[in-house]
C-alpha cells in the first residue's frame, strides 16, 4: 500500500517535471534549428545589402529598414497615447465609474482580438476610409495616394494592436509612485495636472519605457496585421515617404518560404532572416525584463 | 500600513481641496485640521483671480484631453465592430449580384501557400483556370446567398465562385482543438511542477525558456513548422501529406502554452497558502495536496488560461497559414491539409478587389473570429480575477 502510494507519488511528480522540461527541450531545438541553418548565411555584408537576384542572392538590408520604420512610427503614435490612457486610468477616473470600467474592458478586449481581425480593420478604416477621405480632400480623388496600403497605415495598425501592452505596462509603473509623494506635490500647492506631470510621469518612466519596447517586440514581430495594409514583397529602393509601401523581416520570411522563386536554394536566406527577426525581439524583450524587474524592486521597497 | 492610511486620507482632503470650484467649499475643507496654514496661501491666490482662472482653465483642458485621449480605446473597439461588419454587410443585404468585376488573378496564388497539390485542391485549380473563358456569371451563383455560404465547397475563384464556409470552420476547429490537446496537459503539468515541485534551479531555467517561447514571433514559429517540423514529423509518423491539420495544431500548441503557463501558474499560486499547509498538516503528501487540494482550488483560473489559450489558436493566422496545406477539405482525418478562417483571410485578401463579393465573405470571415474571441475573452473574464488577466496582458 504504501510502497504504491509511493509510486504513484513518484510518477506524477516525474510526469509533472517531463511536461516541464519538454518545454525547454522544445525551446532548446527551436533556437538550435535556427541558428544551425542560418550559420552559414549570416553576415555584416547579409544584414547591409539589398536582395538581388530576384530575392535568391544577397541580403535583408531593405527589411530591416522597414522593420525598423515600421515600430518607430507605430511607438510614435502609440506610446503617447497609451500612456496617456494609463494616467486616466489610475488618476482621473474613479474606478466605478461607466466610462472608466468601459475603458478598461475596452483595452482588454483589444488585447484578445486576433491580429489578422486588426489587418482588416486597418484595411476597412484606415485605407479604405481614411486613405480614401484624404485622397478626396487633397487631391479631389485624381490621384490615388493614400488610398491605398502604406507604411503609415501600417504603422496606425500595428499601433492600435499594440496599445494594451502600453496601458497596461505604464499602470503598473504608475502604481508604484507613492501615494505620498502626490500628497506632498499636492499639499506644495500644484495642482493634479501639475502633480501628475512633474511627479507621476517622471517617477514611473521606466513603465512608460518598459512598455515602448514591449510594444515595438510585440509589432516586430507581426505580421498578419501587415499583410494587406502595407507590406510589399519587393522592393528596389527604400521607402522616401510615409505613403510608400515597405519590406518587414517577419513578411520576409513568409513570403520567402512560401512564394519564393526557388524555395530550397533560399533556405539559408529564410534562416538567417528568422535568426535576425528573433534575435532582434529577444534583445528588445530582454531590456524589458530587465526594466520591469527594476520596477518590481522599487515596489518591494 | 496604519501610516500609509493616514496619508491616503490627507491626500485625498489636499486632493479635494485643490479640486474645490467655489470658494465656499473651500472655506469648509480648510475647516479640517491643519488647513491654517493653507488658509493664507489659498487667499492668496483668491486675491488673484485672474491667475486662479488660468490655472482652473489649464486643469479643465487637461482632464478633459486625457480622458478623450483614453476614449480612443473604446473607439477602437467601436470602430472595429462598425468597419469589420460594414464590409460583410453587403451578403445579406445586397440581393442582387453586384458586377462580376474579378479580374484574372494568378491562380497557383490561392493554393501555394503550403507547397502541397493535391486532390480537391487541383480540382479548384482546374476549376479555376476556366473562370477566365466564363466570366458571364449574372446569375445567381455570383453573390453569396446563405445557402451558398452554408456549402462545404470554398472555391471563391471560379466561374461559379462557391463560398461554403464549413471547410474553413471544420479546418479552424480542427487545428484549434488539436492545439489545444496538445498544449493544455503539457502547460498544466509544467505549471503543477514549477509551483509545487520544482527545485530552485529548474525554476530559474523554466521561467525564462517560457518567457523566450512567448516571445517567438508567430511567423517565426510557422517557418520553423513549415520548414523542420513537418518534415522531421513526416518521416516519423509516415503521412501522406507534409503539411496537415496535425502539424499544425503541433506548430499551434507552441504559441499556446506560454498563455495556458503563465495564467495556470498564476493561479495556482494564487491559492491561500494556509490551504496547501492544512493539507500536509494533515499528513497528506507533496503529489496528493498538489493533486487534490492545489488544483482543484485553481480549477477557475485554469479553465480561464485553457479558454485565452483556445481564443489565441483560434484567430492566430501565421502559424496556419504556413504550415496547414491550406486545402479547403472537410474530412475527419488528422493528417490531411486543412484551410483554417483567418489562414483564408490572410491568404486571399490581398488579391481580392475592394467591394467584391469575395471582399465581403472575408471580411465575414473576420466578423466570426472577431465574434467568437470576443466572447470567448468575455467569458475567460468571468472565471479569472482582474490581476491575473493583467499580467497576462503585460507578458
Amino acid at each position: 500500500m504504501k510502497l504504491q502510494r509511493k509510486l504513484i507519488g513518484t510518477s506524477v511528480v516525474s510526469l509533472t517535471a517531463i511536461a516541464a522540461f519538454s518545454i525547454i527541450a522544445m525551446v532548446v531545438f527551436v533556437m538550435w534549428t535556427i541558428v544551425a541553418g542560418a550559420w552559414g548565411t549570416i553576415s555584416w555584408e547579409f544584414l547591409f545589402s539589398p536582395p538581388t537576384e530576384g530575392m535568391t542572392e544577397g541580403g535583408i538590408f531593405p527589411a530591416i529598414v522597414g522593420t525598423v520604420l515600421l515600430v518607430v512610427i507605430m511607438s510614435v503614435a502609440g506610446v503617447p497615447v497609451g500612456t496617456v490612457t494609463a494616467v486616466y486610468l489610475s488618476e482621473y477616473a474613479s474606478q466605478r465609474s461607466l466610462l472608466a470600467r468601459s475603458i478598461r474592458f475596452a483595452v482588454n478586449t483589444l488585447a484578445g482580438v486576433p491580429a489578422i481581425v486588426f489587418g482588416l480593420f486597418g484595411l476597412g478604416f484606415f485605407v479604405q476610409f481614411v486613405g480614401s477621405g484624404m485622397d478626396n480632400l487633397l487631391t479631389d480623388g485624381v490621384e490615388l495616394r493614400w488610398a491605398q496600403p502604406n507604411i503609415l497605415w501600417a504603422s496606425m495598425t500595428m499601433a492600435l494592436l499594440t496599445l494594451p501592452v502600453v496601458i497596461v505596462s505604464v499602470e503598473e509603473a504608475i502604481k508604484t509612485v507613492p501615494q505620498d509623494l502626490r500628497a506632498a506635490s499636492l499639499a506644495l500647492g500644484a495642482t493634479k495636472w501639475q502633480t501628475i506631470w512633474k511627479v507621476v510621469l517622471p517617477n514611473s518612466i521606466t513603465g512608460i519605457l518598459t512598455g515602448g519596447i514591449l510594444a515595438v517586440s510585440r509589432g516586430a514581430g507581426e505580421v498578419a496585421p501587415i499583410l494587406f495594409t502595407g507590406a510589399a514583397y519587393f522592393l528596389p529602393h527604400l521607402p522616401t515617404s510615409v505613403s510608400d509601401q515597405f519590406m518587414e523581416l517577419g513578411y520576409h520570411v513568409y513570403i520567402m518560404s512560401t512564394q519564393s522563386t526557388n524555395v530550397d536554394a533560399t533556405k539559408g536566406i529564410q534562416y538567417a532572416t528568422t535568426l535576425v527577426l528573433l534575435l532582434l525581439t529577444f534583445m528588445l524583450n530582454f531590456s524589458a525584463i530587465f526594466l520591469r524587474s527594476r520596477i518590481r524592486a522599487l515596489k518591494a521597497r | 500600513m496604519r501610516s500609509r492610511g493616514i496619508s491616503e486620507d490627507t491626500a485625498v482632503v489636499l486632493k479635494r481641496e485643490t479640486a474645490e470650484e467655489t470658494p465656499a467649499e473651500n472655506g469648509t475643507a480648510l475647516a479640517s485640521p491643519g488647513g491654517a496654514l493653507m488658509q493664507s496661501g489659498s487667499q492668496r491666490l483668491m486675491n488673484k483671480t485672474d491667475l486662479r482662472k488660468r490655472f482652473r482653465l489649464n486643469e479643465f483642458l487637461a482632464e478633459k484631453l486625457v480622458t478623450s485621449i483614453a476614449f480612443i480605446s473604446l473607439a477602437t473597439i467601436v470602430m472595429i465592430f462598425i468597419f469589420v461588419f460594414r464590409e460583410a454587410a453587403p451578403i445579406f443585404f445586397q440581393e442582387e449580384p453586384g458586377p462580376q468585376t474579378m479580374e484574372a488573378q494568378p491562380q497557383e496564388e490561392q493554393e501555394t501557400y503550403g507547397e502541397e497539390f493535391l486532390g480537391d485542391a487541383s480540382k479548384n485549380l482546374d476549376a479555376g483556370q476556366d473562370r477566365s473563358t466564363s466570366v458571364e456569371t449574372a446569375g445567381g451563383e455570383g453573390h453569396a446567398s446563405l445557402a451558398n455560404l452554408a456549402s462545404t465547397t470554398w472555391q471563391p475563384v471560379s466561374g461559379e465562385p462557391k463560398y461554403g464556409m464549413v471547410p474553413l470552420v471544420v479546418g479552424s476547429i480542427k487545428v484549434t482543438m488539436l492545439a489545444i490537446l496538445i498544449a493544455a496537459p503539457v502547460a498544466i503539468l509544467a505549471a503543477l511542477f514549477t509551483s509545487s515541485f520544482a527545485p530552485k534551479w529548474s525554476k530559474e531555467i523554466l521561467k525564462p525558456a517560457i518567457e523566450i517561447l512567448a516571445g517567438f514571433p508567430s511567423v517565426v514559429i510557422g517557418f520553423f513548422a513549415l520548414v523542420t517540423m513537418a518534415t522531421l514529423m513526416q518521416e516519423f509518423f509516415g503521412y501522406q501529406y507534409r503539411l496537415n491539420a496535425f502539424v499544425g495544431g503541433v506548430a499551434m500548441s507552441l504559441a499556446v502554452i506560454p498563455i495556458i503557463f503563465t495564467v495556470s501558474e498564476d493561479a495556482i499560486t494564487a491559492i491561500p497558502r494556509y490551504m496547501t499547509e492544512a493539507s500536509l498538516a494533515l499528513g497528506a503528501t507533496k503529489w496528493q495536496t498538489a493533486l487534490f487540494v492545489t488544483l482543484p482550488a485553481a480549477t477557475p483560473g485554469v479553465f480561464a488560461a485553457v479558454l485565452l489559450g483556445f481564443g489565441r489558436a483560434f484567430g492566430e493566422t501565421m502559424i496556419v497559414l504556413m504550415a496547414t496545406g491550406n486545402a479547403a477539405l472537410v474530412s475527419a482525418s488528422l493528417f490531411e491539409p486543412v484551410r483554417t478562417m483567418s489562414a483564408t483571410i490572410g491568404a486571399e485578401m490581398a488579391e481580392v478587389v475592394f467591394g467584391d463579393t469575395h471582399y465581403n465573405v472575408l471580411f465575414m470571415l473576420g466578423s466570426i473570429l472577431f465574434i467568437f474571441t470576443f466572447a470567448l475573452n468575455a467569458l475567460a473574464e468571468v472565471f479569472i480575477r482582474q490581476r491575473l488577466l493583467k499580467r497576462f496582458r503585460g507578458l
